[in-house]
């Protein structure tokens, strides 16, 4: 019983922020400057989840170059600029986090 | 160029498909953590299922095994999810055009993914007719990825030890800078992500991942600000000519 209510409350509250915007749609108009700022929504909460994951990627700060997550995101960083291609960022981010990792296991 | 309704649904499965596929091992790992939990298999499921919130899922899972009360979650939840709202804003002007009926479930399947998946195709197809077509292609691909994924987890979960701690959700991190990085293009976008992911990291203890909203909007604002004052200086130079 406890279990149906946890993920009925927790699909409440998940649904209902992700929809109550989308139902009253036709009654809202932003205002222009609110407009221009939610343009900036995927660059700054992707990136709010992503410096955690790579920085703090065990529950502390690891700013180190032996965090594997580090290099994997630099290398990402840098093929994204010089491709603009997902598919190539995410394969060559992930060869470069593993093989540090490999490395770093391996000395 | 334009593109048949069945082409747009299968270029949005297309492009989510380095999302999907960073997702996967998230997926497994969520079926595998939940069934060492209390719960059954079948709510592990259903969560993924009626809820379909990877982090807050991971979240839950963790809680419990923490022995926390139902209503403690759902409230964790609340607070976990509620970059939805800005996601859902911002994907405001291109669903009005929808009735309740094809936004109940846009709005149903409206993930991290889904979303970035969504608004990188906006930048360059605003004006495209059947966004919703493209949409749901990679929203509903991911959404079946992802029961996949928890019932493989189910499975397989404790014949393969210590997956959480492989490093899989580098996945995820790897797939994001690849949608952020060439958003950024001038100063205002550059500076939102810099103060976004420095304050990430310092408000990264507060509870119930209120840290994440606070960066993600002070870098907002300042990349406002930014914005101003560039347009400013454009407007001063253009006098000066």
């Amino acid at each position: 019983m406890e279990e149906f209510w946890l993920i009925i409350g927790m699909m409440a509250v998940t649904f209902g922020i992700r929809y109550v915007l989308f139902a009253a749609a036709d009654n809202i108009e932003f205002p222009d400057k609110l407009k221009r700022a939610l343009n900036y929504v995927p660059i700054a909460v992707l990136t709010a989840i992503i410096f955690p994951a790579v920085f703090i990627p065990k529950g502390e700060l690891y700013l180190s170059l032996n965090n594997p997550y580090i290099i994997g995101a630099i290398v990402a960083v840098g093929i994204s600029y010089w491709k603009k291609s997902m598919l190539l960022t995410v394969i060559i981010g992930l060869i470069a986090f593993a093989l540090w990792k490999f490395l770093l296991l391996n000395i | 160029m334009h593109y048949t309704r069945s082409k747009l649904f299968s270029l949005g499965m297309k492009d989510c498909l380095p999302l999907i596929i960073a997702a996967i091992p998230f997926g497994i790992i969520y079926g595998a953590l939940g069934q060492t939990t209390s719960l059954s298999p079948w709510a592990v499921l259903a969560m993924s299922l009626f809820v379909f919130a990877g982090s807050a899922q991971f979240i839950a899972v963790g809680l419990l095994a923490a022995s926390a009360s139902w209503p403690v979650i759902v409230l964790t939840t609340f607070f976990v999810n509620f970059r939805h709202l800005l996601y859902s804003a911002n994907l405001l002007p291109h669903i009005k055009q929808y009735n309740q009926k094809v936004r109940i479930p846009m709005a149903f399947l409206l993930t991290d993914e889904s979303f970035a998946v969504a608004s990188n195709y906006l930048k360059e197809h605003a004006n495209q007719p059947n966004f919703s077509w493209y949409y749901f292609g990679a929203a509903l691909f991911m959404y079946l990825n992802w029961q996949v994924c928890t019932v493989i987890g189910l499975f397989i979960g404790q014949s393969v030890p210590n997956m959480a701690e492989w490093g899989l959700d580098m996945a995820m991190v790897v797939a994001f800078i690849g949608i952020v990085v060439p958003c950024l293009h001038n100063r205002a976008t550059l500076a939102c992500a810099v103060v976004a992911g420095g304050l990430s990291l310092i408000s990264y203890d507060w509870p119930h991942k209120t840290g994440l909203l606070f960066s993600a909007i002070s870098a907002i604002w300042v990349a406002m600000y930014l914005e101003k004052q560039e347009k400013t200086l454009a407007e001063i130079n253009r006098e000066a000519d």
